[in-house]
């Protein structure tokens, strides 16, 4: 109970504090980056830490919401800041639609299903250059409300921080609540969440629209951060990524599912001073972290502070 | 599209349907052998392929003959793989299945980091073994090099079975991928397995990246889409299963030579993951899956 307010408390400590410490504006914009990526793992995190089912193709929901806030205005005549939550729908939809047969498939088979989901949306994303723009991408309209135009990498710090804040609030709700304890037991055995009165298929199916749905939100915010979106967004290689950084930061643990964000995002800026050896000492990280922390960072530091009492 | 499809035609998409599909066989197979011995899906699978493509083309540019820049090139691939067991998968045995994956991922990109260091970011294309002069086969034209494909895949199939089938060594690993812990308590050293596992897959990938790179070039990056039509294949045909790995490659590589020869080529990939999605929802163990049954 007091573990979930210290998490939500540190985090918002986090994000209230460090930007005292950014020698210049771009440090917002860095940081608003991982709050936009973390809340698209702890997605994630919801339905592979929590329910056990893989993805391959969380990104294609991010590329969804994307596009949907990258095109709306232009196709729908809708206000950009309507688009973004109109994503999250969308997404939703196609989740529940799609979810409904693919979770039926098991470990393996459900990573490549939801992988050929993935490879779908950037196909469509990719080749319907009249209407997406192609590989080449597309720009987002900019943001205003109430007349107020949302620039700068300082005002989207605090909307990215503030919806983390909120999605890492319902993440760990939905892990202590009877729903959350469901998806708790069928990640143990299916067969044993069935024995004792839990519907498997429709639990399974409700973390899959959640996840879609952060997916969805992350990818919007993130069309508006960067005021331009490509394909890339919902690629094999993203979803990938977003699989390592919930892996990573501990499978289990929704802080974890930041703190693997924040490294993943952070490794390649931090590392472009190694130039081309960038990627591999990227890659040599990534294989260390996980044979030395095989738990993941945020639960396996916790166990290692736990052994040696201060 | 035309009315109907000339024979001509279903013969060349035939034809380059099974070659590629040959190359996603090879990279299924080095899938199911490190699965089979260790529950890992590995996905520097691909990286191996890229090795042997770059290392061949690399050795071969230096000087070295074409026969002896491949078998260098299968050296370096197969060192990267028992290194890659050695260094990364053997200190953290006892992880979970997950968490050795995602160090397949790190050696992935570690690899590519490497290969972009070593060699360069660009294309590359070896010469073809037997030119370039298309044969001539019931009206269709087909590239002497598909039959260097075809035949290297055959030739590997028929070791690999033979191998399993036939030897004690073989024997062992079947055992260990039927059950570890039996495998062990019969006397198998299925550490050892493992290793010879990420050996072999490692030079079976690489003798893909060999024999295709004539027809499709090959730079640092090619082993992200590999790996992943592998992966795909592999599960097609069922994991675990090398005859399965082999069907799922070679439908694979058709469904997609069809797809784009007959509906459209910007969505060959679509086509052969809705397919792939069907025989799933059909057959959620794969085509020679076998049924598991979940303990509680």
């Amino acid at each position: 109970m007091s573990a979930r307010w210290a998490t939500l408390l540190m985090l918002a400590a986090v994000i209230a504090i460090i930007p005292w410490f950014f020698p210049s504006g771009f440090y917002f914009r860095v940081a608003a980056l991982i709050w936009v990526t973390a809340l698209a793992a702890v997605g994630l995190q919801i339905l592979m830490g929590q329910a056990g089912q893989v993805s391959l193709g969380h990104a294609g929901f991010v590329g969804i919401g994307a596009y949907t806030t990258a095109l709306g205005p232009k196709y729908l005549g809708l206000d950009v800041l309507l688009c973004l939550p109109l994503g999250a729908a969308v997404a939703a939809a196609v989740a529940f639609v799609v979810g409904r047969p693919i979770l039926r498939l098991k470990g393996h088979y459900l990573a490549v299903a939801t992988l050929g989901f993935g490879m779908l949306v950037t196909m469509v994303l990719v080749n319907e250059v009249g209407i997406t723009g192609g590989p080449d991408g597309t720009r987002v309209p900019r943001a205003a409300l109430f007349g107020w135009v949302i620039r700068g990498g300082e005002s989207f710090y605090w909307i990215t921080g503030g919806a983390l804040l909120l999605g890492v609030w319902v993440a760990l709700n939905l892990q202590h609540s009877p729903s959350g304890r469901a998806l708790a037991a069928l990640h143990d055995s299916e067969v044993a969440a069935r024995t004792v009165g839990i519907d498997v298929a429709r639990h399974k199916l409700r973390a899959f629209v959640i996840a879609a749905v952060y997916g969805a939100v992350a990818g919007g915010l993130l069309a508006l951060l960067n005021g331009f979106v490509t394909p890339d967004a919902a690629g094999f290689l993203a979803s990938i990524e977003y699989v390592t950084m919930v892996v990573i930061g501990g499978l289990a643990s929704v802080p974890g599912a930041v703190v693997g964000a924040a490294l993943l995002v952070l490794l390649p800026q931090a590392l472009t001073f190694l130039h081309e050896y960038e990627q591999a000492v990227i890659g040599l990280l990534i294989m260390l972290f996980m044979i030395f922390l095989r738990i993941g960072i945020v639960p396996g530091l916790a166990a290692l502070l736990r052994r040696k009492p201060a | 599209m035309a009315g109907h499809i000339m024979t001509a035609e279903l013969l060349q998409f035939l034809v380059s349907g099974l070659t590629v599909g040959a190359v996603y066989a090879l990279v299924a197979l080095g899938f199911t052998l490190i699965y089979n011995a260790s529950d890992v899906v590995n996905f520097a699978q691909g990286e191996f392929v890229m090795l042997g493509g770059m290392v061949t083309v690399f050795v071969h540019a230096a000087g070295l003959a074409l026969p002896l820049a491949a078998a260098a090139a299968i050296i370096v691939a197969v060192a990267a793989g028992l290194l890659l067991h050695r260094l990364a998968i053997e200190p953290a045995r006892g992880a979970s299945a997950v968490t050795l994956i995602i160090i397949t991922i790190g050696a992935s990109i570690f690899l590519r980091g490497v290969a972009q260091i070593v060699f360069d970011k660009r294309f590359h294309q070896l010469p073809a073994f037997s030119g370039n002069d298309p044969i001539l086969l019931g009206g269709a034209a087909i590239l002497p090099q598909s039959f260097w494909v075809l035949g290297g895949a055959v030739l590997v199939f028929t070791a690999l079975f033979l191998f399993l089938e036939r030897t004690l060594l073989g024997k062992a690993v079947l055992a260990t991928a039927a059950n570890r812990l039996a495998a062990r308590l019969v006397g198998v050293d299925t550490s050892f397995v493992l290793a010879l596992s990420f050996g072999l897959s490692a030079a079976i990938g690489a003798l893909g990246g060999i024999l295709i790179t004539p027809i499709t070039l090959t730079s640092f990056d090619v082993g992200t889409l590999l790996a992943l039509k592998g992966f795909a294949a592999a599960m097609l045909g069922g994991m675990g299963s090398p005859l399965g790995a082999v069907a799922g490659g070679l439908l694979l590589g058709l469904l997609e030579s069809f797809a784009a020869g007959t509906i459209s080529s910007a969505y060959k990939d679509a086509v052969a993951f809705i397919v792939i999605l069907g025989v799933l929802f059909a057959m959620p163990q794969g085509l020679f899956g076998r049924r598991s049954v979940e303990r509680v």
